[in-house]
């Protein structure tokens, strides 16, 4: 974290009707240049902490400083800050090109100074051709890229973006994804995006701040979040996971020493799990080997193949949890095991990650 | 909807007496208003069909109630009616759909009962709401003329004005309120993004969008407004005489068949203007693509 962070939440809280909290105690710190995004389930806050930001709910409690300056006694229409909406939000008795000029207008713009910039802001989004078309006349992707040509074409340093692409097909939604990235790394702004979509935070982000129950479970990097999740939740939600329980028992250097199903010990890192009683154990499936060449070694009842091309998905139950779940290449076809088969697998305990239960 | 080819009998006896029942209530509907079209052309001065005119004489025809229709008579209360429903029309439409915006949001309590208020003149009885005009009307109109100087004359018009914007307003919230019900709300949250105060955000936002529902209801407001007769007759006084007022006093002292050739000219007049207003209506959402957009 750097020293200037252009958006602070500082101890931000939000309540609608005065008594359940739907953010509690929100602390966050946004770089310039950032790309931010907030991931969580329906419900986790993410979207109120964005309306916040842009000004249409105001935070019951803390404060919120973009650029040094506290925002919360500043109307919406005078923070200046761009925005694409869920469902774009498109003027539909405008044209493109009206719908690009009119936060230009609302700033005095001349009209050449005007019809310069909506061009510029259109060839980004590769639609320069479509300035005379009405939002009726477009697809869903195109009336995307036309939100996102009109929440930059005013040069605002800070980006709202509200699960704007929830609405389209994989593929477009996909291709959107790097767009908007390329986009977010040639102009330098700062982006903060909201999403339920996982895939999609990790595709774009610098940092993905994970909400649940309106609370940030973790801030970091996709990678870490993926391979050092700080919690049970942060486990589950990012990525597939496998959750075994087991009690502490002790101790040796990082790892913890932890008792499963039927007495079985295994070795774990010790993250989030308390000095003794219960702990979830996290192990990402491609992080199990067949054969027991690694630390932790375990038996294994195989329950269903699946075949995926590149590798075969295998579920397994595993000291009593049935949906168990490895990848095996599909270099390793010769020995591959049948259903019903009891096989050995092995994992090794810095990919276990022991958490809270 | 076309009659399969699998109908039964009783299916396709249905299908015939339906379309009959239909047209007959069409008939109905219509026909009284007809039905004094031609007598308007009536060459005597009887309100009915003579034997000449059912046989077609050419005698029998003339225009001539329609030169009477164009005299003082008539043209002056014709005149009244447009001073009167012009700017009740404007104040409807203004009022109306100002409380029709303060009516969807979510934050205003008590809409219901507001609501209940607000449309109630249409509810209302005209003779009860017509007579509580007037007891509540002469003193206002008093203080007006006392307190601002203003003419009696002028202070009468104002007064049928204000009676006639009350009657119009609940048409307007009505249309109002049905398309502001179809009005995507992230739309003013954008404009606001952008940069644009409340009241830029209204005039090139909201209500670009909601204009034909504006529309309508100030075709019903002026309507109601040329139309209305038991409130002008309480408020009423001899300079705000208007044309249904004068039809009224016509039928009642002396019978002349100028009031018919005045009807007609009425009726041409309303279906040009609903035709009219109906055809730049559709034109507008079809160019804004309103109905294409949710």
């Amino acid at each position: 974290m750097g020293d200037n962070p252009y958006v602070i939440f500082d101890h931000v809280q939000k309540s609608y009707d005065g008594k359940t909290l739907v953010v509690k105690d929100l602390n966050l710190e946004i770089q310039k240049g950032e790309f931010l995004t907030m991931l969580g389930p329906s419900g986790s806050g993410k979207t109120t902490c964005l309306m916040m930001l842009a000004g249409f709910e105001t935070a019951t409690y803390g404060e919120i400083l973009l650029g040094g300056k506290a925002i919360n006694g500043i109307p919406p229409h005078k923070r200046g800050i761009g925005m694409v909406f869920q469902n774009y939000a498109l003027f539909p008795h405008m044209t493109v090109a009206e719908n690009l000029s009119f936060p230009l207008e609302v700033r005095g713009m001349s009209k050449a100074v005007r019809e310069e910039k909506v061009q510029k802001a259109l060839d980004m989004v590769r639609m320069g051709a479509f300035g005379g078309r009405r939002p009726a006349q477009m697809s869903g992707g195109q009336q995307q890229r036309i939100a996102v040509a009109r929440a930059l074409v005013f040069d605002a340093e800070l980006v709202l973006m509200d699960e704007p692409l929830g609405a389209l097909d994989k593929q477009l939604r996909e291709e959107m994804q790097y767009e908007i990235k390329h986009i977010h790394e040639n102009l330098g702004v700062t982006v903060v995006y909201v999403t339920h979509d996982q895939s999609e935070a990790l595709t774009m982000s610098d940092n993905i701040a994970v909400f649940n129950d309106g609370r940030i479970q973790q801030l970091a990097a996709p990678d870490v979040l993926y391979e050092q999740p700080d919690n049970a939740f942060v486990a589950q939600f990012i990525g597939e996971n496998n959750t075994l329980l087991g009690d502490v028992i002790g101790f040796e250097n990082n790892n913890a020493i932890v008792e499963a199903a039927g007495g079985i010990k295994l070795k774990a890192l010790k993250v989030a799990c308390g000095d003794s009683g219960q702990t979830q154990l996290s192990i990402r499936p491609e992080r199990v080997h067949l054969g027991a060449q690694d630390e932790n070694v375990v038996d294994a009842k195989v329950e269903e193949l699946i075949y995926l091309g590149d590798h075969i998905r295998t579920r397994l139950t595993v000291l009593g949890n049935s949906e168990f779940v490895m990848k095996i290449p599909n270099s390793t076809k010769q020995n591959m095991p049948t259903i019903g088969e009891t096989v050995q697998i092995s994992w090794n305990s810095e990919d276990c990650r022991a958490l809270d239960a | 909807m076309a009659l399969p080819i699998y109908a039964s009998t009783g299916q396709k006896i249905w299908y015939y007496t339906f379309r009959v029942i239909c047209g007959l209530v069409f008939f109905y509907l219509i026909a009284p208003i007809f039905v004094i079209i031609p007598l308007s052309f009536n060459s005597g001065d009887y309100f009915t069909y003579t034997p000449e005119m059912l046989a077609l004489k050419k005698e029998a025809f003339s225009l001539q109630h329609y030169y009477s229709a164009f005299s003082d008579e008539w043209r002056i209360p014709l005149i009244n009616s447009f001073k009167i429903a012009i700017p009740a029309t404007i104040f409807s439409v203004t009022l109306g759909t100002l409380a029709a915006i303060g009516l969807t949001q979510s934050h205003v309590p008590f809409k219901k009962a507001i609501m209940a208020i607000l449309i109630s003149p249409m509810i209302v009885p005209l003779v009860v709401s017509g007579y509580g005009m007037t007891l509540f009307y002469a003193p206002l109109g008093n203080w007006f003329v006392n307190s601002f100087g203003m003419d009696e004359t002028s202070v009468r018009f104002l007064r049928v004005i204000f009676a006639h914007t009350v009657l119009g307003i609940p048409f307007v919230i009505i249309t109002v309120t049905a398309t502001l019900a179809s009005f995507d709300n992230s739309l003013t949250r954008a404009a606001a993004n952008m940069g644009a105060g409340p009241v830029r955000t209204f005039f090139k936002i909201q209500m670009p969008l909601i204009l034909p529902g504006m529309i309508s209801g100030g075709l019903f407001a002026f309507i109601t407004s040329f139309d209305e007769v038991v409130v002008v007759l309480f408020l009423g006084a001899a300079e705000t005489q208007t044309l249904p007022w004068q039809m009224f006093n016509g039928l009642r002292e002396q019978i002349s068949l100028t009031i018919l050739a005045v009807a007609t000219l009425l009726i041409v007049f309303s279906v040009l203007l609903l035709v009219t207003l109906e055809f730049l209506r559709r034109r507008s959402e079809r160019l804004r693509g309103v109905e294409m957009v949710q």
